[in-house]
């Protein structure tokens, strides 16, 4: 370990933060149009062309608000709760691997790792929930707990099963290894335990419990203004973007496709596209989904991941342990 | 070994520099923003009224079972990865093996269903 | 156990889903609701009081301002009952623009309870379609009066003007707009699975309850009491019509809803049938008086109102300002049913419960 080595990981860190900021201006205008076009509007259309600059004038703006300490709140844990929130989401990006060999370090437990870390924001979740002193706040950060705890298995358990085919966790590995066939073909339910799974966790409709703006005003940051809220923005959308990517490496192929140019200098590139593409269509698919469902409620959404998406985890890695054992029976 | 620590060390330095970068922004948000903080502004939001009684208060956590059984498949579930990687080598000893251990944590899962603890009490 | 307190949470006046200025406050045992006890006055403006000092006619801007998503609904009641004071006769065509425009005005305020019902659980697109729909409808509203919120339509004796040449096919057309319109609504929001999870079994009001609180409405027809006044007691020309009242099974807020939906369809069938009859002739009755001074006495005339039964209590002197008016609103009782139906259910189910109430606070706190 060289300090040339340290110089370039800064880099790519700060790297990988201006991505983060570009996406998420780019996914919060993509957002505001989707829901604009689904509801029979337009939505931005004033600030550039069809107001593409929309959220970055967004962003000037809440930089430049006033972010209110509320008198009665826990001054650090209201103000450490952005970065508990934001920094897993940031560190999740570490295992994503965009195109071949465009990957920031590729942990041998590079899954495990992605299953972990994001995780964490739920502490910050209930940091601001109980720091702003603030009832809807405090409903807010318990119902993330809640929520935690429901879909946090089934979400694991669904992954199996491709850790399973691939027989390693490591995340360049699992995609190397649906070079011929995607994993979707081979775990459909695991697919879509996950997806719904990633859901919940990305705090989305109908899982958006935490927030839930008409049941308790805007949950868990509630109190939270300016810049402050806008790092809570940040880490969802980063977390968007971060989970359908791991999706598109678990189960879509990764940066796989067709019409990649072997050997070429822009065959990565073109790898890179497809790995966007996809990544976005799961987003899109997302989008879609919160703007048409209603939301779940709490219990509902227990019984859902522990009486459903359980037992169905469990039976998807009995069947694809079987599948294997057939497959290896049947090519030996 | 020191292949793991590198590994560890980098997830540091990446926290760090993600800290340094929001604080950043924090402070860049800080010397534009305005600050003229009121009594009123400062106050706590409860839909207009001056809140009643105290929000730091024994909250009753409803999901407090499911908490309990949450840790403890929480640990099958750490147990089930590394199997999950060797499983192609191992066939289907593993498969039975994995059965056996995931088939008691089921049985007490069942026994817990049937008990009404996976219910929102 | 462990030892837990109980949380005191005030919900509203400023909230995003109590609609309007409701403030009720609940003490929570974790998220379920030991206690819902609901505060009203916000929006108290008494106009019963003002009417006092107003003439008839002054009044009728007034009963504008009560249940502000159907006010001509209000128009409605107020004018009907001071007509049978009076013993004004009301052309037939003044009473068929009437009922078109009771009908169509009935559709956009349950549009609202319905999209905002959506809205509640968490469905906002349906609640833009809802509203994109009711434009329609003010925009015919438009055209008849010029108003689009507060109509001052009504007049004794009929209504101020007749309708303009274009309105009967714009009417016709909306309602071959709205008819797969709403299909396509009960398919989006009632028949979807998450929906129905938080809305079925949820804020169950029982027969009992429903008739003891003196609920009204889609409220009282959700429970399964099959009750509406255009029935039961026809007022204007409601009985020359042919059309169903839905009723609920379960009394549910999933019912409710239901109602509400199938009341649009109802709506649909009356002002089809009103544009097919509409007879030619005068709007207003000839011979009223500019000043209104109806003879001493009292009369009480309820309406099926959006939300239920409306009623105006008005007392004369002789002369010209009513001695008395008293306003029997339905989303007020239908609104004191919120200790009943909500206790024991979550907080998540609060909004919802109080979406399917569909209170308008003009009204309640008058």
């Amino acid at each position: 370990m060289n300090f040339s080595f340290l110089y370039l990981m800064g880099v790519a860190g700060v790297g990988i933060f201006i991505f983060i900021a570009l996406s998420v201006l780019i996914l919060v205008w993509l957002e505001r149009k989707v829901a604009g076009h689904i509801q029979s509007r337009m939505g931005p259309m004033r600030v550039g062309w069809h107001g593409l600059v929309q959220t970055l004038a967004d962003m000037v703006k809440l930089i430049s608000k006033e972010s209110i300490l509320p008198a009665k709140a826990d001054k650090w844990l209201f103000f450490l709760a952005p970065f508990v929130v934001f920094i897993p989401a940031y560190l999740s990006y570490m295992v994503i691997p965009f195109a071949p060999k465009l990957i920031i370090r590729d942990f041998n437990i590079g899954l495990l790792y992605f299953l972990a870390i994001p995780s964490i924001s739920v502490v910050g979740i209930i940091m601001a929930g109980w720091g702003s002193n603030n009832k809807y706040a405090l409903l807010g950060g318990l119902r993330s707990a809640a929520q935690i705890i429901s879909y946090e298995i089934p979400r694991a358990l669904s992954v199996v099963g491709v850790v399973m085919l691939a027989g390693s966790m490591s995340t360049v590995t699992i995609v190397k290894s649906q070079s011929s066939i995607w994993f979707i073909l081979l775990q459909p339910l695991g697919f879509l335990i996950y997806f719904i799974s990633t859901l919940a966790e990305v705090n989305r409709i109908p899982f958006d419990l935490p927030e839930a703006e008409s049941e308790l005003v805007a949950g868990f940051h509630t109190e939270y203004s300016g810049i402050k809220w806008s790092i809570f923005m940040m880490s969802e959308y980063a977390n968007v973007f971060a989970g359908c990517a791991l999706c598109v490496v678990l189960f879509l192929g990764g940066w796989h496709g067709f019409l990649i140019p072997k050997g070429e200098p822009w065959s990565s590139v073109v790898s890179l596209i497809w790995f966007m593409v996809k990544t976005l269509i799961l987003i899109f698919l997302m989008m879609w989904l919160r703007w048409t469902l209603p939301r779940f409620r709490v219990d509902q959404l227990m019984d859902l991941s522990w009486k459903v998406f359980l037992p169905l985890a469990l039976i998807n890695i009995g069947l694809t342990g079987l599948f294997i054992l057939g497959a290896l029976k049947l090519f030996s | 070994m020191e292949f793991y620590l590198l590994d560890v060390l980098l997830v540091l330095i990446f926290s760090g520099i993600g800290i340094i970068l929001i604080a950043l922004i924090f402070g860049l948000s800080k010397l534009i923003s305005t600050a003229k903080p009121s009594e009123v502004k400062e106050s706590t939001y409860e839909c207009g009224n001056v809140p009643i009684g105290e929000s730091w208060i024994q909250f009753r956590v409803r999901y407090y079972i499911f908490a309990l059984l949450f840790v403890i498949l929480d640990i099958e579930m750490i147990f089930l990865f590394p199997w999950a990687i060797v499983f192609q080598r191992m066939g289907l000893f593993a498969l039975i093996e994995m059965a056996i251990f995931v088939g008691l944590l089921v049985v007490g899962l069942v026994y817990a269903w049937r008990k009404g603890a996976l219910k929102w009490v | 156990m462990i030892r837990t307190e109980e949380l005191q949470l005030n919900m509203g006046p400023q909230h995003p889903s109590t609609h309007g200025v409701l403030r009720i406050v609940l003490r929570l045992d974790g998220e379920v609701i030991v206690e819902a006890i609901p505060h009203i006055g916000y929006l108290h403006r008494g106009i019963e009081k003002i009417a006092e000092n107003r003439t008839y006619t002054q009044v009728i801007p007034l009963t504008d301002r009560l249940d502000y998503v159907s006010s001509m609904m209000n128009n409605f009641a107020y004018v009907l009952a001071v007509e049978e004071l009076m013993g004004i006769e009301v052309p037939e065509r003044a009473s068929f623009i009437r009922i078109i425009m009771a009908e169509l005005q009935r559709i956009a305020s349950h549009l609202i309870a319905f999209g905002t019902g959506g809205l509640d659980a968490g469905a906002m697109t349906v609640f833009l379609y809802c509203f994109r729909e009711r434009e329609r409808i003010l925009e015919l509203f438009e055209m008849v009066c010029g108003a689009r919120l507060t109509y001052n339509y009504f007049r004794f004796g009929g209504v101020s003007q007749d309708f303009p040449k274009e309105f009967a096919e714009s009417a016709r057309n909306f309602i071959k707009y709205m008819r797969p319109k709403l299909d396509e609504y009960e398919d989006l929001l009632l028949n979807n699975y998450i929906f129905q999870k938080r809305t079925k079994g949820v804020g169950v009001l029982k027969k009992k309850d429903a008739l003891s609180y003196g609920a009204s409405g889609p409220v009282l027809r959700g429970s399964g009491i099959k009750r509406d006044i255009r029935k039961e007691k026809p007022y204007s020309l409601y009985d020359r019509f042919d059309f169903e009242i839905p009723v609920g099974k379960n009394g549910d807020t999933w019912d409710r809803t239901w109602v509400r939906l199938e009341e649009m369809r109802q709506s649909l069938n009356i002002v089809e049938q009103a544009l097919d009859g509409l007879p030619s002739g005068k709007v207003k009755a000839w011979g009223v008086p500019r000043m209104i001074k109806p003879p001493p006495g009292e009369v009480y005339r309820p309406i099926e109102s959006t939300r239920g039964e409306l009623g105006f209590y008005i007392v004369s002197d002789g002369s010209a300002r009513p001695y008395r008016m008293k306003v029997r609103s339905p989303a007020f009782s239908n609104l004191s049913l919120i200790p009943v139906v909500i206790k024991g259910h979550q907080i998540a189910d609060v909004v919802v419960i109080l979406g399917s109430l569909d209170p308008v606070f003009g009204e309640v706190d008058r």
